[in-house]
């Protein structure tokens, strides 16, 4: 039943901050500079003065600022988030048509930043003297200094142009023709550089973290406990240490995944990824007002999700949560 | 310099091979085309959305009456001849006869009378079609455009994607045609190549079109344009052979680099027409130094147009000197080029009445750059006016819209813009000079606030002249008073160069570079 309570409790304030998500961005695109009619003669190469006033009346931009924000959060209370000006599409369809890229490449550049980064941080945790810890350590504070940008053309110009194993760009190739196995396999093919290059600072951020963890768990009385009752090494990490010390990075992962999603608006210009953070980026330049709303809702969406699953596995992985629900 | 010159040599041997083995060859037929592109378009229709990133496509969709090979000279295409008639009152085009649409429809005199009234309604150009008062249609494959003036860049303006032929019976259905929802997808086209999908920001699809009404072409099967908007990413593709063509690139560093690679083709030529050109815009309708013409002639002087061609641009744009692209056949150099002179620029302010004050300085000004690769410049120009007494504050480039907004309503000291010819002054030059094209919140138009009596009636002589060489010496006279007046002061083009594979046969070498249909264009073995 607690579970259901802090459920519901998490919807209702879900709900006010995805308005509040709303209102304070309209607002704040409302006073940036320029709008949609001067993007769009920009991408004509120069228009006239009675077609920047159409494309202005068409889309309501002549209005007073309250009535177009109270007419737009009136559209999103009936579901409907609009038409894009710039795209000439509906925003929804624009959105879902990037959303699957996104997650795609999020979920996978998290787990891969999640496993790795334990798997590494646990094993620098046990050998804290070594050389391997050393090196774990530098590895991790260069994934998470180096700019995605950086890495990101660093990897192409390793794994795509010296040596050619992966495609520079894009999610898939046209040119392909085959079942959906072959078009998985060709998605997959062009998802390793971006999922290492957004990977890497995550990895580094869990793996540091994992390794501080798990030292402190190491330490406690009942480690010592376990190895006296003649337990083997690997179990008492496995089984006795990691369970302890995984919970503090669940926690960072799940408040580290809206980091993720900014992250991705970066890794997706480079490696043209078709996703919503090249929308996003395409239609803040553009001062396509609905198509940015929508994405940030939607974004501000899997964050709330997001945060909401970290809470069922925190509940899951460590009893003493379940407690104070 | 001599690495330079070697491998510009290396570039010119393997153009003229390159050339020569195209005259030897003969094309093939087959092949899926790469084709990088560096933005999305909104959609593919050019009748209603003018820019490069919709012509590329949208020239492969669409045919034009005409195309334009070179040269300047219009060709055939799908008017099969034009002619003006009644003193350059009437143009009669032709129709090539059995040409039909995508969906199997002819297509007809009805379509290109559509056509145009479209592009006079919806495309932001208006002064192509202004003065086409109506289109007769005394047959199905004749059409004659009654002129309320004879208008000579009318034949430009029927070329590339100015003017693509769209079908009455499906853009006409009732529609606003500039949100048509086929504009993006089922797009019904006259051109080489059909839509078979469109992903916004991923790639473009097209496929040969079998009943194309040139017997024989195009010769691919397939095109695939690929939106890649990050240009380190696109040169990658080049170099490693997953992209096989790539226009409109400018970033310097990239194209040096490509030079040496003997798998790739370096060009700057096909961009005359688009006639880009990157110039410094005074205010001059403000009430600062900046409306005073000695103070503009000064700081030309100071500028040292050599550093920018030579250091900034890597010696790969060409010097402009007026509003006209050095490429078109109206360009005259025979003008004050403001090569660098202190002592001129520090007379002329001295003249202008703005002495040096106990620190040196005369007065203050601000800079604005409309595109963040014009930042080098800006700070330049900086550098440049301190030397003699003013002090330049440099405003840095947050985005396009916030540029636009401050500049097109005349808040602005100095500005680094770019601007495009188009090919025909009358298009793409007048809109920066006429006084009636002084609009506050237009990009794009005039800006400057620069009006001159004389200007404006070259203006509207240049528009009208038939004669070539008539016409020629009226934007003669033109340049030469505006180079004189320097509302805006040209340095260069735009480096704008086309990077394709030496698999690649017939590259779009025509004035409008990738907004040349693609017809010819084929794939070696």
């Amino acid at each position: 039943m607690a579970i259901f309570m802090t459920i519901l409790q998490r919807l209702t304030y879900a709900a006010l901050l995805l308005i509040a998500v709303l209102v304070l961005n309209f607002t704040m695109m409302n006073l940036a500079p320029g709008d949609v009619a001067d993007t769009i003669a920009a991408s004509m190469g120069g228009a006239d003065a009675e077609l920047m006033d159409k494309i202005r009346a068409e889309y309501g931009l002549d209005q007073p600022f309250i009535v177009q924000l109270g007419a737009y959060i009136g559209r999103v209370l009936s579901f409907d988030l609009g038409y894009s000006y710039f795209y000439n599409a509906p925003v929804t369809e624009l959105i879902f048509e990037r959303l699957p890229a996104t997650l795609l490449l999020v979920i996978a550049a998290q787990v891969l930043a999640l496993v790795i980064g334990v798997l590494l941080g646990v094993f620098s945790a046990r050998h804290p003297n070594g050389v391997a810890n050393y090196f774990v350590t530098l590895f991790a504070l260069f994934g998470y200094a180096a700019p995605v940008f950086w890495t990101g053309i660093l990897l192409l110009i390793g794994f795509s142009l010296k040596i050619p194993l992966f495609p520079v760009a894009g999610m898939s190739d046209v040119t392909i023709e085959g079942g959906f196995f072959v078009k998985a396999l060709d998605i997959a093919h062009h998802m390793v550089l971006p999922v290492i290059t957004l990977g890497s600072i995550f990895l580094a951020l869990y793996s540091r973290l994992s390794r501080a963890s798990m030292l402190e768990v190491l330490g406690s009385d009942y480690v010592r406990t376990a190895k006296a009752k003649g337990l083997s090494p690997r179990e008492v990490t496995l089984k006795h240490a990691l369970k302890n010390a995984l919970p503090p990075v669940v926690t960072l992962a799940g408040l580290q995944f809206s980091a993720v999603i900014s992250g991705a608006v970066l890794v997706e210009t480079v490696f043209s990824w078709p996703g919503l953070g090249q929308l996003a980026l395409t239609s803040i330049l553009a001062r396509d007002t609905p198509t940015i709303l929508g994405i940030l809702f939607f974004s501000a969406l899997v964050v709330i999700i997001g945060n909401l699953l970290t809470d069922l596995v925190m509940r899951m992985i460590d009893p003493r949560v379940r407690g104070r629900a | 310099m001599t690495k330079q010159f070697k491998s510009l040599l290396a570039a010119t041997a393997l153009g003229s091979m390159i050339a020569f083995g195209a005259q030897a060859e003969e094309p093939v037929r087959g092949g899926t085309l790469i084709h990088a592109m560096g933005q999305t378009p909104r959609h593919l229709n050019p009748a209603v959305q003018s820019g490069i990133a919709t012509g590329a496509p949208g020239t492969q969709l669409f045919a034009a009456p005409l195309r334009y090979d070179t040269d300047w000279t219009p060709q055939p295409y799908l008017a099969e001849s034009w002619e003006w008639g009644n003193d350059g009152l009437t143009m009669t085009l032709k129709l090539v006869k059995g040409a039909t649409f995508h969906d199997g429809a002819p297509i007809t005199s009805e379509d290109v009378a559509f056509s145009v009234k479209t592009v006079q309604e919806n495309h932001p150009f208006k002064s192509m079609f202004d003065v086409v008062t109506s289109v007769d249609t005394p047959d199905a494959h004749t059409a004659v455009l009654n002129l309320s003036q004879p208008h000579p860049a009318l034949l430009l303006a029927m070329s590339s994607q100015l003017l693509p032929i769209i079908p009455k019976h499906v853009y006409g259905d009732g529609q606003d045609v500039a949100s048509h929802p086929q504009n993006s997808e089922n797009v019904v086209g006259s051109g080489p190549f059909k839509l078979v999908e469109f992903n916004r920001d991923q790639n473009i699809v097209l496929e040969r079109f079998d009943d194309f009404f040139i017997e024989g072409r195009p010769y691919l099967d397939r095109i695939v344009y690929r939106i890649i908007k990050d240009a380190s990413s696109r040169a990658i593709g080049l170099e490693n052979g997953e992209l096989h063509m790539s226009t409109f690139e400018n970033t310097v560093r990239n194209i040096e680099r490509m030079k040496e690679n003997a798998d790739l083709v370096v060009t700057d030529q096909g961009y005359a027409a688009v006639g880009p050109l990157n110039w410094l815009a005074f205010n001059v309708g403000s009430e600062g130094p900046t409306s005073d013409k000695r103070v503009r002639q000064a700081i030309a002087y100071a500028i040292d147009k050599k550093f920018i061609l030579n250091a900034i641009m890597q010696g790969i744009s060409l010097e402009a000197k007026t509003g006209i692209h050095p490429g078109s056949p109206l360009y005259d150099g025979n003008v004050n080029g403001y090569d660098i002179d202190l002592d001129k620029a520090n007379a002329l302010l001295d003249e202008a009445g703005f002495p040096r004050d106990v620190n040196g300085t005369r007065f203050a000004l601000t800079i604005d750059y409309g595109n963040p690769t014009t930042k080098p410049q800006a700070e330049f120009t900086k550098a440049s006016l301190s030397k003699v007494g003013i002090d330049v504050t440099v405003n840095s480039f947050v985005d396009f819209p916030t540029w636009a907004q401050k500049i097109s309503n005349h808040n602005f000291d100095m500005t680094w813009d770019t601007v495009f010819n188009w090919g025909d002054p009358v298009i793409g030059v007048h809109r920066t000079y006429s006084s009636d094209n002084i609009k506050p919140g237009v990009i794009w138009s005039n800006t400057q606030q620069y009006s001159n009596p004389k200007i404006d009636e070259l203006m509207a002589q240049g528009a009208k002249e038939i004669d070539p060489d008539k016409r020629k010496a009226i934007y003669s006279e033109f340049q030469q008073i505006l180079a004189e007046d320097l509302p805006v002061y040209w340095t260069n083009t735009l480096p704008y160069h086309t990077i394709y594979s030496t698999k690649v046969g017939n590259p779009p070498m025509g004035i409008w570079a990738s907004g040349s249909p693609y017809d010819l264009v084929y794939l070696k073995e």
